[in-house]
């Protein structure tokens, strides 16, 4: 990188991924893939995201990714779902059948699966 | 709240349905892992996304050396690898020294039972870290740096891997950075797990290619250090501090915390507490408010016993500082230290004597055995508290140990023995009636140590289910079916089977 211009066009090109812009209909789901994660089994959950993700056609707008550790070990494994202009919603103690009801329900029809969520556990 | 949910109309408050609305995280405060579970971190223009290498661009292209190190000083920022020595010090240090070669080290060989603090940063946000050594080696003259990783984090290594990778295809890490003119670079050296080589001189040693074994300071090693050249020696959390201070300034950081301690602390939560995990908090919260507001208090209604705080370096805090604010200065004034994070919570079933002797297992394994004191000492001392758990002791031995615990730590050559019999001192300072309770009454008060301990069947309670019986492993248990039976003890082994199984509550532990 020769200048600050070039981290800056990064910046830009980058801006309204990580962090959604209000107004979009963006959606980033995020699965906790510390060591922590992989260990309570949120590898198989990714899988099964993008892959219903996929299956679902939606690929365009919803982004699914891994991220570091959440905090909450003993809730893994943790998926956070952030839409664009929306509180994010937490979900814990995923498995690959939970993760498609959540991609059907939430990110498909737009109610999120409340028994899922981090609730007063 | 959630304004999707609307299930309040009942006239109960809605449970959260975000992370970010539970008492577990609302009096958090993320400065070190602000991008931990929020980025991608094998993704480099993610971490960019969030104002990623900004500080690094920022110091390069427009403040001196100096000022960098002038902004670090002013800001109080403290090593969080256990020493809290000021960071900004130590960094002015190399800085003075003229050498045609000086070095980063990030210390990542995070090796506290319990601890987890430096992993999950260097797996949620490793770019933090790398820019963080550039812009130290910038600020002291030094063009490379190296981390010191535990084989046993591979996710850790794997992700440090990717991102250096991506970091030098950007030209971020390499020469010329940002056209100033700028050089460094950065290796990873794996450590394979000895605790000895978290201390600083043990950890140059290694990278060195040596056994990992301290030496003696001075030379410190901003003076002498790493293949003999001035060398800063920072923590991962340190470390993922400097890009946020560099660029939201000095009076942001240094307007967190207390007098003496500034800016958050990243604890791992861990024992009898309800929510085991990573937190992270403005110094000066109390425990309290660690404990029962973010921790969720202990699980089972038990009572609160002692945090164990800094590892096997570090000591209990008993009840009543419940309420002393944590920081630096005031866990050291009550016989424990700040460590590097780990956070232990014990309970009522803790026996404080046996916290004790599981410590001084663990520095006894990994005693390097360069120095007597330590080698030997911590031997010793282990011997003595068997002595106690098994109830062989005497009060002139409970005595013997304290004055062995003052030698050993007046004459070891590192931290490790230096600070090894500090679970010891702070156990018996606030927990003596323990100690005693094993060596005169022969009784171990949580119920813990094994030697101290008989169960017995209660006759009255017993309805003769032979449950217990089936249940026990070793024969120990006879008698006739509806009538009260009982433990052989000559064959009990204590393992607790029986009173795991009994339904009526007839067995009790003495």
């Amino acid at each position: 990188m020769k200048s600050l211009a070039e981290l800056t066009k990064i910046r830009e090109k980058m801006d309204g991924k990580v962090i959604l812009h209000e107004g979009t209909n963006d959606i980033r789901i995020v699965v906790g893939m510390a060591t922590c994660g992989i260990a309570a089994g949120a590898r198989p959950v990714l899988d099964a995201i993008v892959e219903e993700v996929k299956k679902a056609g939606l690929s365009d707008k919803v982004t699914v990714t891994q991220t570091g550790c959440i905090g909450i070990c003993r809730l893994e494994p943790l998926v956070e779902v952030h839409e664009s202009g929306k509180a994010k919603i937490t979900y814990i103690k995923m498995t690959p059948d939970k993760a498609k009801r959540i991609v059907e329900e939430h990110i498909k029809g737009g109610k999120p699966v409340i028994e899922y969520t981090i609730g007063d556990n | 709240m959630n304004p999707n949910v609307n299930e309040a109309a009942n006239g109960k408050t809605a449970a959260p349905t975000s992370l970010n609305d539970t008492a577990f995280y609302k009096s958090q405060l993320r400065v070190a892992l602000r991008n931990c579970g929020i980025i991608n971190p094998e993704n480099i223009d993610e971490y960019i996304a969030v104002d990623g290498y900004q500080a690094l661009g920022k110091v390069l292209t427009e403040m001196k050396p100096q000022e960098v190190i002038d902004v670090m000083k002013k800001s109080g920022l403290r090593g969080r690898g256990g020493g809290g020595f000021p960071t900004g010090m130590k960094w002015e240090f190399a800085a003075k020294n003229v050498s045609e070669q000086k070095y980063i080290v990030c210390n990542a060989d995070e090796g506290d039972p319990g601890a987890f603090m430096d992993r999950s940063v260097l797996e949620g946000d490793p770019h933090a870290v790398l820019e963080a050594m550039a812009i130290a080696g910038y600020a002291i003259g030094a063009n490379h740096g190296y981390i010191y990783v535990r084989a046993e984090y591979p996710v850790a290594v794997k992700r440090l891997e990717i991102a250096i990778g991506q970091a030098r295809k950007y030209g971020l890490l390499g020469k010329d950075i940002f056209g100033t003119g700028f050089e460094f670079d950065i290796d990873i050296r794996l450590g394979a797990g000895a605790f000895v080589c978290g201390e600083e001189m043990a950890l140059l040693t290694s990278i060195e290619g040596n056994r990992g074994e301290p030496r003696p300071k001075p030379p410190f090693p901003a003076n002498k250090g790493l293949f003999g050249y001035p060398t800063i020696i920072n923590n991962v959390e340190t470390l993922a501090n400097i890009p946020q201070i560099i660029l939201k300034g000095a009076d942001w950081f240094a307007s967190m915390g207390t007098e003496k301690s500034k800016g958050t602390k990243v604890f791992a939560l861990g024992g009898k507490i309800t929510n085991t995990g990573l937190v992270e908090i403005p110094l000066g919260t109390t425990l309290r408010d660690i404990i029962y507001n973010i921790g969720g208090g202990i699980p089972g209604g038990k009572k609160f016993k002692a945090a164990q705080t800094g590892g096997p370096s570090g000591g209990c805090i008993p009840a009543q500082h419940l309420d002393t604010p944590i920081d630096y200065d005031n866990l050291t004034a009550i016989g424990s230290m700040m460590g590097s994070g780990g956070l232990i919570v014990m309970d009522e079933d803790n026996c404080m004597v046996d916290v004790a002797r599981f410590f001084l297992e663990f520095t006894v394994d990994e005693s390097c055995g360069k120095c007597t004191p330590c080698r030997i000492g911590t031997r010793r001392l282990l011997e003595m508290l068997e002595k106690i758990t098994a109830g062989e002791a005497t009060l002139e031995d409970i005595d013997k140990m304290e004055e062995l615990c003052y030698h050993i730590k007046s004459n070891s050559l590192c931290a490790l023995g230096q600070t090894a019999p500090n679970p010891v001192l702070s156990t018996l300072k606030y927990f003596r009636d323990e100690y005693e309770a094993h060596v005169v009454e022969k009784r171990c008060p949580a119920g813990v140590c094994k030697n101290l301990l008989s169960y017995e069947i209660q006759a009255d309670k017993c309805k003769g289910c032979t449950a217990c019986a089936r249940a026990c492993p070793v024969g120990a248990i006879s008698g006739e079916v509806k009538s009260p039976h009982k433990i052989d003890k000559s064959k009990c082994i204590k393992c607790g089977a029986c009173m795991a199984t009994c339904k009526f509550g007839a067995i009790i532990k003495k």
